[in-house]
């Protein structure tokens, strides 16, 4: 292999030599592979910055939601009569009062705008009011008369998959496909994979039969809370043509548009969406949430109606990460070669589809990780119940099953004897390896080495315990829990594997535009696309290609909206790679209309036809300058559109998954060091140390900072976060119950970050967001279980599991 | 209601305040200062943070009657005019901001810190001690890990300036 390998760990060897400025590369400052800042940093510190709850607009009303206490329940009828009567209330909208398609949604339009003599889960919008005071709006929604016929729930996602008796969510069962066997109606999607001696219809004894060890776990991933922080919110604003104008915090501002212009009854130019400031997403806002109930309000009243829901309505107003229950069945022969796994993954996607068909697309093909195993046999399914709606969240179907495989692997080297990380290098994943869905590995995928390096890293200093330690530095922390009884340290490793960018088949794009035009006699680029920036720093990326690629420092991004293409959503990792992709596709139409215009000048003696831009300049291969910018453009912009796809990918066979589903893979490996107190259950984890391949990093100050991020969501996961589901009922909807990591919670983190280029990528980037927050949580969980001795087969590890308790 | 009170450093009136409006609300929706940020309304997420009489808070678990005739200070009056306070500077260069919402609370807190710490000519404070300081700051985003980066950069400046 011939890939460049540049290390940016604190104790890496030096780097290649860099001009003498950082800020430079290839005679532009802040282009690409650079710590560019961030265009929206200052306004983000100075209190400027507009999120989506900020915004105002005069004659404004305040909407607000009505949402069902009830899992399940018939709606016989609803009584609007007090609540219209009270001053200050200006609209009361039901589902009679929805004017186009009375359902909506992602892959299915399954979900009611407002419930239709129905709800499904609790907290589902029954009905909706716009008032001159957020007070107002509360009281007039008290005062709404809602008559609930209570039905059982279905709560059980295994009953919903395997009990044909399980009574239907929706309606009955679809009729099967071809080929395809009858499921029980509440199945969403079953995704079965299979491959060596199962693909040849073998029995499970036969290839049992063929390994020295076995190992099988049952496994459960808890429903996980993006708790992004800035809440949903919007302002919608109708306009005098009849549409509306909707300033909104989302993923993806054109499936947005697409779902909402039908329940509107209006074409999708009337209904223009303008990306406002986003306070975090994590796939929490590829969903609608109030997006149509603000523009029905609009549009109802013809005044502006803005509406921001409070953190308690935030758990019920977006999906969360499907809870999974997994049975997972490694063998392998007594010199660690992986001989076979069985793995059936069950997802609980709630009362409606959001994305749980394509969430068991990712579940199904990674479920086995990045292992070579010759024998495998899969069966996912994603189901309907009345729990609340799952969908995306970063990782999306990879989290749940990497905390399958990554805890099988450590209870195989256990039962082998073999140090985890040696079973794991030998059973790796590297370029030309075939996954488990028979996709080729076709680009550089070093796991073995990441291992080795994870193993290899510095080991923290030495547990603290005894009279007179510092309370911060045992587990249970300032609270003063402990004073260092009982306190054991425990290593544990976790490696994921994630695909980036849309799979199976999907049509996924990017659309750029850019502009290079003279500003106050200056070359300036705007680059405008409908791309949503939602903290990972995508603008920064964008600026950085346009400067890389037109040699000009001065790049503006203009505001994300419907006024262009679809940038497709800022989800699957994969806005580098796309919109970066398209910037990049645009600002190269853009350079070569530049230099047409530069030959159509003439060119000066001597000059070869490989021209460049730099500095500001149309240069010759050598350095010559052949035009300045300034002159060339003088009154005249040079603009370019570019659509921008990846290579296309295949759908999964619905009988043995096999297809090259994916893009690109992306892996990332911890290491986690925790001490535990045994007594008390109590865990602090003393340090996370990642290493991971990004192909190239085009920032690393912000890769670092997605790495960073990524592994805390997955030590929350590990730790502490579950919204806790009774009876199909949220038990936890507040930052007062569901805890998410603070800083006291998140040890150093040390990160490696290794540049291997995929070729099949711009600038041979691998997406970067999700893996981190794969491998955090076995790796956590892992060094609980060497410091305990439990199993811990449930994320996240409850104080009950360390002790030995019954979990009530 | 009225309520009249002070918000970096200039008086302020908002009129028909609701009795059960918080401080935040009246910030946000009424005086036009949206940089204090609403990510729970209940005390539990540090994102509201401003100081009322010198001492840090959440803005929404203040009543706006508490705050009559008392002095605030938001994320909006921390830089001088153009220049950015040290805290503000040292959060953009050091990768500490990504969607920024916890970043308003953030900021008022770690000011707060460094103020007490560099700021009463104090040594800078250890990381243990600026864990402890902002653990009442979530942030969903970053890990803290380029936060602290940021509280030791802004204490090196402001220790510097001192």
């Amino acid at each position: 292999m011939t890939a460049s390998s540049e290390t940016r760990a604190p104790a890496a060897p030096a780097a290649p030599p860099v001009p003498a400025d950082p800020a430079e590369r290839g005679g532009v400052r802040h282009g690409v592979g650079t710590d560019a800042p961030r265009p929206d940093g200052v306004l983000k510190v100075t209190g400027e910055f507009a999120y989506s709850s900020d915004l105002w607009a005069d004659d404004m009303l305040w909407g607000a939601t009505l949402r069902s206490p009830h899992p399940h329940a018939r709606i016989r009828g609803i009584d609007l009569t007090e609540a219209v009567r009270l001053p200050g209330v200006y609209a009361v909208l039901t589902h009679e009062d929805v004017p186009g398609a009375k359902y909506y949604g992602l892959e299915r339009a399954d979900q009611p705008v407002l419930a239709d003599g129905k709800v499904r889960y609790q907290g589902e919008p029954v009905a909706i009011v716009a008032a001159d005071h957020p007070e107002t709006a509360r009281r007039a929604m008290m005062r709404i008369a809602v008559d609930y016929e209570v039905l059982e729930p279905v709560s059980d996602a295994r009953r919903a998959a395997f009990d044909p008796a399980c009574p239907p969510v929706h309606g009955p069962a679809a009729p099967p496909e071809p080929g395809g066997a009858a499921r029980p109606a509440n199945v969403v999607r079953y995704q079965p994979v299979r491959t060596g001696a199962f693909a040849a219809g073998a029995g499970l004894d036969e290839v049992r039969a063929q390994a020295d060890v076995i190992v099988t776990g049952e496994y459960q991933v808890g429903m996980q809370d993006q708790a992004f922080l800035g809440p949903e919110s919007g302002l919608a604003v109708p306009a005098a043509d009849g549409g509306v104008d909707l300033y909104v915090a989302t993923q993806w501002l054109h499936v947005d548009q697409s779902q909402l212009a039908p329940c509107l009854g209006l074409p999708p130019e009337k209904v223009r969406l303008n990306l406002a400031g986003v306070g975090g997403a994590f796939g929490a806002r590829e969903d609608l949430s109030m997006q149509a109930h603000a523009c029905l309000l609009a549009l109802r009243t013809g005044r502006p109606v803005k509406m921001v829901y409070h953190r308690e309505e935030s758990f019920f107003g977006h999906v969360h990460r499907h809870p999974a229950t997994m049975r997972y069945e490694h063998g392998a022969r007594a010199d660690g070669t992986l001989v076979f796994a069985t793995m059936e993954i069950v997802l609980d996607g709630g009362a409606y589809a959001s994305t749980t068909s394509a969430v068991v697309g990712v579940a199904s093909s990674m479920a086995v990780g990045p292992y070579e195993v010759p024998n495998v046999r899969v069966d996912a399914y994603g189901v309907y119940t009345n729990n609340p709606p799952c969908g995306a969240m970063r990782g999306f179907g990879a989290v749940q099953a990497c905390f399958g495989y990554e805890s099988q692997m450590d209870r195989l080297a256990e039962a082998l004897g073999m140090h985890p990380v040696e079973l794991r290098i030998r059973n790796a994943m590297s370029e030309g390896s075939r996954t488990a869905t028979g996709q080729p590995v076709d680009m550089p995928l070093p796991m073995a080495d990441m291992l080795a390096r994870a193993r290899a890293l510095p080991p923290p200093a030495e547990p603290e315990t005894g009279p007179g330690t510092d309370p911060r530095r045992l587990p249970g922390g300032v609270a003063g829990t402990t004073r260092g009884e009982g306190v054991v340290r425990g290593v544990g490793y976790g490696v994921g594997i994630k695909n980036i960018c849309y799979s199976e088949s999907f049509d996924d794009y990017s659309t750029a535009r850019v502009r290079l035009e003279l500003v106050g006699g200056e070359p300036a680029v705007q680059v405008h696309t409908a791309a949503a920036e939602v903290g990972q720093g995508l603008v920064t990326v964008q600026q950085q290609v346009a400067r890389t690629e037109l040699g000009v420092e001065r790049v503006v991004v203009r505001p994300a909206d419907t006024a262009v293409g679809s940038s497709g959503s800022s989800s699957a990792s994969r806005q580098s790679y796309m919109t970066g992709g398209a910037v990049k596709a645009a600002c190269e139409a853009v350079r070569e209309a530049v230099f047409r215009l530069a030959r159509e000048r003439g060119l000066p003696p001597g000059a070869d036809d490989a021209l460049e831009l730099r500095g500001g300049a149309v240069v010759t291969r050598l350095g010559a300058v052949v035009a300045e910018l300034a002159e060339l453009l003088a009154d005249t912009a040079v603009e370019e559109t570019r659509v921008f796809r990846h290579r296309p990918t295949r759908p999964m066979d619905p009988l043995t998954g096999q297809g090259d589903a994916h893009v690109q893979f992306a892996m990332c490996v911890h290491r986690a060091v925790v001490d535990v107190d045994t007594e008390l259950g109590l865990v602090r984890v003393v340090e996370l140390a990642a290493v991971q391949d990004v192909g190239r990093a085009l920032n690393p100050l912000q890769l670092a900072g997605q790495i960073h991020g990524g592994s805390a969501q997955g030590l929350g996961l590990a730790l502490m976060e579950e919204v806790q589901v009774r009876d199909a009922a949220v038990r936890n909807p507040s930052f007062t119950d569901y805890l998410i990591p603070t800083i006291l919670d998140m040890p150093p983190m040390r990160v490696e970050i290794l540049e291997h280029p995929d070729p099949h990528a711009p600038y041979g980037l691998r997406g970067a967001g999700e893996p981190p927050t794969l491998s955090s949580t076995p790796a956590i969980i892992a060094a609980i279980r060497a410091a305990t001795g439990r199993p811990l087969a449930h994320a996240p590890v409850r104080p009950e599991d360390i002790v030995g308790l019954p979990v009530p | 209601m009225r309520v009249s009170f002070e918000v970096n450093g200039r008086p302020v009136r908002a009129d028909d305040v609701w009795a059960g409006e918080s401080l935040l609300y009246v910030l946000r929706e009424r005086l036009g200062l949206p940089g204090s940020k609403n990510a729970c309304e209940q005390g539990e997420c540090g994102s509201c943070t401003v100081y009322l009489d010198g001492e840090t808070v959440c803005a929404c678990l203040v009543a706006a009657g508490q705050a009559e005739g008392r002095s605030v200070r938001t994320v909006e009056g921390l830089a001088d005019g153009e220049a950015l306070d040290p805290v503000q500077s040292a959060f953009v260069d050091a990768g500490a901001v990504q969607c920024g919402f916890c970043t308003p609370g953030l900021l008022v807190q770690t000011h707060d810190l460094l103020r007490r710490t560099v700021g009463a000519g104090g040594q800078p404070p250890g990381d243990d001690e600026v864990r402890e300081a902002l653990a009442g700051n979530l942030c969903r985003c970053t890990g803290y890990e380029q936060i602290l980066a940021a509280v030791r950069l802004a204490a090196e400046r402001a220790g510097g300036a001192a």
